[in-house]
């Protein structure tokens, strides 16, 4: 079988046979504690100074952020960012807990649609997970409430984020997912998908020269509570 | 795919007066210099972080069989499924019987080096089953019918005029008057067209630039969004992988990441990268009912414990051929198989044989550019050297340059007899220069100096020459 013949060829590259006990129980270990490496000093800031840098690196990546005070202004800010974006109301929504939960009731021209995104919808409110400031990147991970479909589909995606799941270095974002998320399937903490997002999509395919929008949305607008 | 790289001379020869290519390949080099150069600028631990990077993928390598092992078995855990594959025809026959079991008619397919290595898609075309290019500058080249030129720019060589061309005479059922004024027109014409391939497709195939043996994940990176829509939108995602990929846990994966799109577009970090295991969860709304990774060896394991393991730590960031003078001026095509410039003059001879690519370890001045910019510090002017040795002890280089070789090793090797022979050659050469100071022509050199004079050598003989008589005079 082509799975002896491969470990077969790379043990006879390394002059071995397969690893002496001691040693594979070395290597699980380092699977399992899995060390960090250097992380750069940049995100070493209080968190305040995390926020900050988040915010930039998301602009200068052509993501755009609006800061709000609490969660049931988001409604507002969204209906508000869709109006100047000369946008309709009409958007699809992540069925997370913590939007389900939000005042939408008290903006009826709103109109919202729980589910996963299909082809031709225009707007998407996404759940954040975390935010990682050293470059600005939404951490995504897939889940019943956070379908993997509204990063992707709409031209718009519109992400709710607490300023306090911002987080320094993606090490941080990665451990916050290993001590909170628990999947059925496995016993682990890795869901089916874990999008790292980085402002909108583009592509330098021609001619080396960035243009916004190529297969997934053309704009990221961050709303950001707290 | 075919291997041209035999004929690498005659393909640089052409690629030199290609006037459209020279026009792209002058645009794009100075312009993918700077954006690294900018991004490495922003990040003061860059260069402590490639040594990081090295460690890591050493690390792996010198337990390469222990953590692929542990990789197949998460997956297993996370309903997914790993087909092991010795040569590039089992991973096409394994791709092959996943699409059929499938019932697919078509395939999406983002950006993969590895499928052009294998062949995937002319072997799903003739089996009756319609591959899509996604990636942008991938969909270009299939309606051009044209491989890539470029490990992440597959379309580096084409023009905006060559974009436009493709694009009337393909989608046929547009407008031929219409306008694209701005190169963001061609960008939304793409987009229109595969969108609708992106929802029908049966089964979305990706490439994986890591796979981790913590988690089981596949990862991919990209800008544009159509790798994850790939992956996303069928029912089966096939990931297609080399057994290097693999790396122990997150945060090894985390610190290359920190590497390679600062070394590969000059940015911080890719706008997508997306980590796939195993098949959509109970309760999910979305995402692939099977998860397929197609592992491939494909002559790799044969350079595991040679000189070019260093080689298997490639991350395929495409830095090396950025900076490469060679590259610069042949483009990627004239390397006559899948991966081009320095790193594709270590892979190819490694992969299809120093018989058919010894030509390309040879096109190199060993500037050593590519090693100064490579993220994980592959030697890459060394393990060109190695080949060339290779190909001397295998007797596949020509009769006169052997001798010349020979000459040169046996001289090289006596140092009286060698300061004899230079002190005869460049008293010649002194005399037959004296007052035209340089030669235009000389015989035996025509090549040489058909693009350059060569300086005549100044009167005062050889620098040992002279280097014993100041030492004397400086004992007088």
């Amino acid at each position: 079988m082509s799975r002896e013949a491969i470990l077969g060829g790379i043990r006879r590259g390394l002059k071995r046979g397969e690893l002496p006990a001691d040693q594979q129980a070395m290597l699980r270990h380092r699977l399992e504690s899995h060390p960090r490496h250097l992380i750069p000093a940049r995100s070493r800031l209080p968190h305040d100074g995390q926020v900050a840098l988040f915010i930039a690196r998301v602009e200068a990546e052509f993501g755009t952020v609006e800061r709000v005070p609490d969660a049931a202004q988001v409604p507002a800010a969204l209906m508000d960012y869709l109006a100047g974006q000369n946008l309709g109301p009409r958007f699809v929504m992540a069925p997370h807990p913590e939007l389900e939960g939000l005042p939408w009731a008290d903006h009826p021209l709103l109109m919202v649609e729980r589910r996963r995104a299909e082809g031709t919808d225009q707007v998407s409110l996404q759940h954040g997970y975390a935010g990682i400031a050293e470059t600005g990147t939404l951490m995504l991970p897939a889940a019943p409430g956070r379908p993997t479909t509204l990063n992707l589909l709409p031209e718009t995606e519109v992400v709710v984020l607490h300023a306090d799941r911002v987080v320094g270095a993606y090490e941080e974002a990665w451990d916050l997912l290993r001590a909170e998320n628990r999947d059925a399937l496995t016993g682990g903490f890795m869901p089916r998908n874990v999008m790292l997002v980085t402002g909108p999509s583009r592509s330098a395919d021609i001619e080396q020269t960035l243009e916004l929008g190529a297969h997934g949305p053309r704009r990221l607008h961050v709303i950001l509570v707290g | 795919m075919h291997v041209t790289s035999p004929a690498f001379k005659a393909n640089a020869a052409r690629a030199l007066a290609d006037t459209g290519l020279q026009k792209a390949l002058s645009r794009s080099g100075p312009s993918a210099h700077a954006k690294r150069s900018r991004a490495v600028a922003a990040l003061p631990e860059f260069e402590r972080l490639r040594e990081t990077g090295r460690d890591i993928k050493n690390h792996t390598l010198a337990n390469l069989d222990f953590y692929l092992e542990a990789y197949a078995a998460k997956v297993e855990a996370a309903g997914g499924h790993v087909h092991w594959c010795s040569t590039a025809e089992e991973a096409r026959a394994a791709v092959l019987e996943i699409c059929r079991k499938a019932g697919a008619r078509t395939v999406t397919k983002g950006k993969s080096m590895i499928s052009e290595e294998l062949g995937i898609n002319d072997h799903l075309e003739a089996n009756g089953i319609e591959p899509v290019e996604t990636d942008l500058g991938e969909y270009i080249l299939q309606l051009r019918k044209e491989p890539p030129s470029h490990i992440i720019g597959p379309a580096f060589h084409l023009n905006r005029e060559d974009w436009e061309d493709t694009f009337r005479k393909s989608h046929i059922d547009l407008p031929f008057d219409r306008s694209f004024a701005q190169r963001r027109d061609i960008l939304e014409e793409a987009r229109g067209r595969l969108r609708a391939r992106f929802l029908a497709a049966d089964v979305g195939i990706t490439g994986a630039n890591f796979l981790i043996a913590e988690t089981g994940s596949s990862v991919i990176v990209t800008n544009e969004g159509n790798g994850d829509l790939t992956q996303t939108l069928p029912r089966v995602h096939i990931a297609l992988a080399s057994i290097e990929k693999v790396v122990p846990t997150l945060e090894d994966c985390t610190s290359l990441l920190r590497l390679l799109a600062r070394s590969a577009t000059g940015q911080d970090f890719s706008v997508y990268t997306t980590f796939s295991t195993g098949v959509r969860r109970q309760g999910d709304l979305d995402g692939p009912e099977e998860y397929h990774v197609v592992l491939v060896d494909n002559g790799r394991s044969n350079m595991v414990g040679t000189e070019f393991q260093d080689m298997l730590r490639c991350i395929r960031c495409a830095a090396c051929m950025n900076h490469c003078p060679v590259y610069g001026v042949t483009g990627g095509h004239a390397y006559g198989w899948v991966y081009p410039g320095p790193m594709g003059s270590v892979l190819t001879p490694a992969l299809v044989g120093v018989d058919k690519a010894g030509h390309l370890p040879n096109a190199s001045t060993f500037c050593g550019r590519c090693e100064s910019v490579c993220p994980v510090k592959i030697p890459l002017p060394k393990l060109m050297r190695h080949w060339r040795e290779r190909e001397f002890e295998r007797h596949l280089t020509p009769p006169t340059q052997r001798r010349a070789l020979r000459l040169w090793a046996w001289l090289a090797r006596r140092p009286e007899a060698y300061r004899l022979a230079m002190r005869l050659g460049i008293g010649a050469l002194a005399r037959f220069g004296r007052g035209k100071g340089a030669f235009t022509k000389l015989p035996g050199a025509g090549g040489w100096t058909e693009g350059r004079d060569l300086p005549a050598p100044e009167p005062g003989g050889t620098f040992m020459d002279r280097y014993q008589r100041q030492q004397r005079g400086r004992r007088a």
